[in-house]
């Protein structure tokens, strides 16, 4: 893979966060590439969340280092991570479904255009970037005037991540992106995640499923109890040996055993 | 990699699962589509039932006309503040509370009326802003903070005037106003020569007796649908035609959403409350104009009836969906609804009844639509 030539877009060093007495995380350290997609598995509760919230401005680590390009960087908000590159698609936290996917797309930052001394909003340049950026995807729209609320959930995660990737993102973050799809929905997803990893962005991939993430992944590392358990390149380890670091490695054997191999 | 490569295969041409929806789904998904209908149904019922009671002849289309007008007017306020998220309840009081302080400022303490209207404008919009930062930095919903105004201001409204001129109600305002230069901006009249000529051309009445004979009874548009027709065309641009319109979609539609992407959700938010303030004090100007006189209990239950014409216009009491000509219409309807009973000679308490009734129309059709967009079931 192209991705280790080059340095890490962003570089997390040693980072812990407490909330008050309990310890989310406690030193994890963690980097993205340019043109990979690194995976950041973990079980409930072990802190992957908190982890990219740090990543991406919304909490400030208690310690530790983030560099972003080889500079130190301290975002005080979400907005000055989104500035500097860095993108976070929220599962929930996407998209508006009663606007339309163009109204979507757009929101925060709506091209204009004047009319005499009124600006209004560049309605046609806007519908066609968002039909054009959405069939880059894959996905042809019926329509730019369709409300967000009528595409399927791979679909509206698809538009957020189009949306991050035209305005420049250099690094995506994608928290559990698939965790409510189904089989062909998170087809899609993944093979946007991979779209999107070819043309240079680095890609932090959040998930609890150890197939999804084998899918399309170049690195893997695994979160337990505010831990890195270490880091795997791609083709050095196998979906068993991932699914027991998840679980903290014992307990995973015995269940499996009594489960007789579904898990 | 093989799972992704699939994908890629499987990511379809033409997405087949999507049913095509019909045009009748489509043109149903349209906020305003119900108030088309219901103006619709509105007008042919009461030119089928009320033709020749005067309704549709000059003075009574004027009739109607300005009684809409006056709906619509603090129906954009409360289409755009609800499309943003919020409400506001002390509209009414407002604008009793408007007219009572341009009464005062103008009979009693004698300043210029225009002052006195600028002045009120200014104030009104400030307790808008104050109604608007309250419910964006505690958090509160919306209804119980104006809910806490409409006491507020209802409470000065009665105990100012009371406590001045020892009474609820301050005249002299025409007398005051004569040669103001603002007061007919609110309280005048245009297009009168068109009227004249109307008259001339026999199109028309003209009184028979009287000092004004010869006149024609309808002798102007007033102001105040001036006013609504201005507001309803600069509200809907701005909602569809432009950023800050998203702004607004987006503030009531999903506010941490819309925040992420770095809208400035509070700031729409606050502004809203603000439209709508200086909504209410246009409505308030023109009626104090008209009549000459500012009372305590004016607008009472106006806050309700701003919120039912919105409904009925298709927008969502949750937010972040709306049309301000459907608000118009909603308006419209209002207007001729409670003037043709009238007209019909119908007892004008059932008028309180058709309001319910269509209330609770418009709500379901709108929970109705709004399953179709978003797919819920
Ligand atoms: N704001 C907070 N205040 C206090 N504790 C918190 C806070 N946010 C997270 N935690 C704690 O930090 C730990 C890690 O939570 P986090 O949400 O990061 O887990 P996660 O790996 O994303 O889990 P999941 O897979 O369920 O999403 C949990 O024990 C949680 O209770
Ligand atoms: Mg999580």
């Amino acid at each position: 893979m192209s991705a280790f030539d080059h340095n890490p877009i962003v570089e997390m060093k040693d980072i812990e966060k407490h909330f008050g007495p309990v310890i989310a995380l406690n030193g994890v350290s963690f980097d993205v590439r340019p043109g990979e997609c690194h995976c950041l598995l973990g079980d409930n509760g072990a802190g992957k969340s908190t982890f990219i919230k740090t990543m991406s401005g919304v909490h400030k680590p208690t310690r530790g280092e983030i560099l972003f390009e080889g500079r130190r960087m301290d975002f005080a908000s979400p907005r000055d991570a989104m500035e500097a590159g860095i993108a976070t698609v929220y599962q929930d936290l996407a998209m508006i479904p009663l606007m339309s996917v163009t109204r979507n797309f757009w929101m925060g930052r709506e091209p204009v255009k004047r009319i005499g001394p009124m600006k209004f909003m560049d309605f046609r340049t806007a519908n066609e970037v968002t039909m054009e950026e959405m069939r880059k995807m894959g996905i042809n729209l019926r329509s730019p005037d369709q409300a967000v609320g009528t595409l399927s959930g791979g679909e509206r995660q698809t538009v957020a991540i189009a949306r991050a990737v035209y305005f420049g993102a250099k690094v995506l973050i994608l928290d559990e992106p698939t965790s409510a799809l189904g089989v062909r929905q998170t087809a899609n997803v993944l093979a946007t995640i991979d779209k999107v990893r070819k043309t240079g962005i680095g890609i932090v991939f959040i998930t609890h499923n150890v197939r999804h993430a084998l899918a399309v992944g170049d690195r893997f590392t695994v979160l337990n109890r505010g831990k890195t358990l270490g880091t795997a390149q791609r083709g050095q380890i196998t979906p068993e040996e991932l699914q027991d670091l998840m679980a903290g490695g014992q307990e995973m054997v015995e269940l499996e055993g009594s489960l007789g191999g579904t898990v | 990699m093989s799972e992704a490569g699939q994908g890629a295969a499987l990511a379809p041409a033409k997405d087949e699962r999507v049913k095509e929806i019909s045009g009748f789904r489509k043109a149903l998904i349209r906020p305003e589509l119900g108030a088309i209908v219901g103006t619709i149904a509105v007008f042919v019922f009461f030119i089928a039932f009320a033709a020749d009671s005067g309704m549709f002849n000059a003075q009574g289309i004027l009739n109607w006309s300005t009684v809409s007008a006056q709906f619509m007017i603090i129906a954009v306020g409360a289409c755009m503040l609800m499309i943003a998220g919020e409400f506001d309840l002390s509209v009414g009081s407002m604008i009793g509370f408007a007219g009572m302080s341009i009464a005062i400022l103008s009979v009693t303490l004698q300043w210029p009326v225009w002052v006195a209207i600028l002045l009120t404008f200014a104030l009104c919009i400030a307790v808008g802003a104050l109604n608007g930062w309250i419910v964006v930095r505690t958090g509160l919903p919306s209804f119980i903070v104006t809910l806490a105004f409409l006491f507020i201001l209802r409470g000065f409204t009665i105990f100012f005037p009371q406590l001045i001129e020892r009474q609820t109600i301050i005249g002299g305002i025409s007398d005051a106003a004569e040669g103001d230069w603002l007061a007919p901006v609110f309280g005048g009249k245009i297009l009168g020569f068109v009227f004249d000529w109307l008259a001339e051309m026999e199109m028309i009445a003209v009184f028979e007796r009287g000092t004004r004979a010869g006149e024609p009874i309808v002798d102007g548009i007033p102001m105040l649908i001036v006013w609504a027709l201005a507001l309803v065309a600069v509200a809907h641009v701005i909602l569809t035609r432009t950023q800050f319109g998203n702004w607004v979609f987006a503030s009531g539609g999903d506010a941490q959403a819309a925040r992420y992407v770095g809208v400035p959700v509070n700031r729409v938010k606050i502004l809203m409350f603000m439209f709508t303030a200086f909504c209410a004090c246009v409505f308030a100007t023109c009626q104090v104009m008209e009549f000459g006189s500012a009372g305590a209990d004016r607008g009472l239950l106006k806050e309700f009836e701003a919120i039912i014409a919105v409904v009925i216009g298709g927008a969502l009491l949750t937010g972040g969906y709306g049309s301000v000509i459907g608000a118009a219409l909603g308006a419209l309807i209002f207007g001729v609804v409670q003037q043709g009973l009238f007209f019909a000679g119908v007892e004008s308490s059932l008028f309180r009844v058709f309001l319910g009734v269509i209330l609770l129309f418009a709500v379901i059709l709108n929970t109705y639509i709004r399953r179709i967009i978003t797919g819920e079931r």
